[in-house]
């Protein structure tokens, strides 16, 4: 099954959008009906281009924010100076097509079947949401393996899925770190993900964990490389890098 | 052919046509796009130099304050660039191409550009003389920034924008012409916009 | 202007190669350097997309998109290995 999801060809298909569900005032999950969709793994994304009256064409990766076995969906967060984000949030309504290619990856996935040892998740803003899908797939497939996430957000309004992972079941721990501002009583961490807190929250390396890291260049690689100077292996801690501001 | 997407209009451009002014299958925007293929190097003025180098040496060389020395104008141009937008009466602060190759006596007919974090591009050197080419410093009354190709970079508007090598730090006089890093991997040699030669074989 | 990893251009290279590539160990043929295309950096923001090795930051790959083919230039890889 999942061999034919790589192999063939990749082409682009017309998807009628079934629903846009807002997350965060910047958020939205944009769910999808695309015909002959073979299914996607967890952590992988698909493309999308739009299609101007005159011809101007633009396209973007969306990162798939549902498991295995759901209805195909992606999680997109409006950049106020984007020129595709702010469409997709804002203008896109249920009924409308939208141009995709997918699914794509086979790096930034996870498959309880064949990957071992507990996960490590840290995302950095929109970085949630291949890890979602992820902890989606993983609670879905009733897996055991012990699962950590660490989400840092500007704020606790801007972290989505906030109620499914305050929810979250047995074997889960969510860390937030939030960045730019608090809510009053606030509790929990502050401030930028670095060595110390990665060290508080990782686990431990003699368990050969799995790491999933998620969300802008910088943050991405400032969080691997420390993730690699606790000990984790290189080729166990696995990188998706957004870009400057976390998608366009 | 893919369907129109209901709603969507892109950054703000104006089709060629109405422009008038545009080469063919360009759009204006306001933007400044960045456009990079490698690192921004960010090179103190302290230590750049430009050079004119033919058969592996230096002709001649000028570091910060020798090229600003130089007399300088303010050149106001159109620019297009081969991923298709134009950017129309963009200022620049620059020092005649005329300024620094004049001072070299030589009878090369190509120059390739090279750069700080290693881009190259060729042109025929009677495309960077006769007033059609800058060494720019400013844009825009400040200073150029790194993004931009600061300290300073090839302004040639006359052609598609690659051929304005970001951080350039010389230019190679060569009696046959050598492709550059863009032309190498498919782009047209010269890179007309007038005549839309993107590609090579356009 | 920051660089993207090899995860960002998937279905470039899909449609380049007939099949998923990211996971492909890529050799840098200048330093040797071995990795998943997807942990490899990527300018995507040029007239074409430029995949540089992140050891030594050599061109691995270059993909032009012409106007009605791709264009790949593979000439910075010693080896490129799909599973």
């Amino acid at each position: 099954m999942a061999g034919t999801a790589l192999r063939g060809r990749l082409t682009w298909q017309n998807a009628k959008v079934a629903a846009v569900i807002r997350q965060t005032a910047r958020a939205v999950t944009i769910v999808l009906d695309v015909p002959g969709w073979p299914g996607q793994r967890a952590g992988q994304h698909l493309d999308v281009r739009l299609t101007a009256e005159d011809g101007y064409r633009a396209e973007r990766s969306y990162s798939i924010a549902s498991a295995p076995g759901e209805p195909v969906a992606i999680t997109v967060e409006r950049l106020d100076d984007g020129e595709v984000s702010p469409y997709l949030t804002d203008e896109l309504r249920a009924g409308d097509t939208l141009e995709v290619r997918g699914p794509i990856g086979g790096y930034f996935v996870w498959d309880p079947g064949k990957d071992r040892g507990p996960l490590l998740l840290v995302a950095g803003g929109s970085g949630i949401v291949p890890l979602r899908s992820i902890l989606r797939h993983r609670e879905r497939t009733g897996s055991t393996a012990p699962a950590r996430l660490l989400y840092s957000s500007r704020s606790l309004a801007e972290v989505i899925y906030r109620d499914e992972l305050d929810n979250d079941g047995a074997g889960v721990t969510v860390v937030y770190t939030l960045t730019r501002s608090q809510p009053p009583g606030w509790t929990g961490h502050a401030g930028r993900v670095d060595a110390a807190l990665l060290a508080e929250v990782a686990w431990p390396v003699d368990g050969e964990p799995l790491a999933f890291v998620c969300g802008p260049t910088s943050f991405v690689e400032t969080a691997a490389q420390d993730l690699v100077e606790l000990g984790y292996q290189p080729g166990r801690v696995k990188t998706e890098r957004f870009g400057a501001t976390g998608g366009r | 052919m893919s369907p129109v997407s209901r709603g969507f209009h892109g950054r703000r451009r104006v089709p060629a046509q109405q422009a008038g002014r545009v080469p063919p299958g360009q759009y204006v925007t306001e933007d400044f796009p960045v456009l990079s293929a490698g690192p921004t190097p960010h090179t103190p003025t302290g230590n750049w130099t430009f050079s004119i180098r033919q058969g592996g040496s230096v002709r001649r060389s000028w570091d910060w304050l020798q090229m600003r020395a130089l007399p300088a104008e303010t050149v106001t141009a159109d620019i297009h660039c081969v991923t298709r937008w134009s950017k129309l009466g963009t200022e620049w602060q620059a020092v005649s191409m005329d300024t620094l190759l004049d001072q070299v006596e030589h009878d090369a007919r190509y120059v390739l550009a090279f750069c700080d974090g290693g881009y190259t591009t060729n042109l025929p050197l009677a495309d960077v003389t006769g007033g059609r080419a800058w060494l720019a410093f400013g844009f825009d009354g400040q200073p150029l920034p790194a993004e931009h190709g600061g300290p300073a970079r090839l302004l040639v508007p006359h052609l598609y924008f690659w051929k304005s090598a970001k951080w350039v730090r010389g230019l190679d006089l060569l009696d046959a012409d050598q492709p550059g890093f863009w032309e190498t991997y498919g782009y047209h040699r010269y890179g007309d916009p007038w005549r839309e030669q993107r590609y090579a074989g356009d | 202007m920051d660089a993207l990893d090899g995860n960002a251009i998937g279905g470039l290279l899909h449609e380049v190669f007939g099949t998923e590539m990211t996971a492909a160990a890529a050799m840098c043929a200048a330093c040797g350097a071995t990795r998943p295309v997807a942990e490899c950096v990527v300018y995507l923001d040029a007239p074409g997309v430029v995949v540089r090795c992140r050891s030594c930051g050599s061109v691995l790959m270059v993909v032009i998109r012409g106007r009605d083919r791709n264009c790949v230039d593979l000439r910075g890889l010693a080896a490129i290995e799909a599973r």
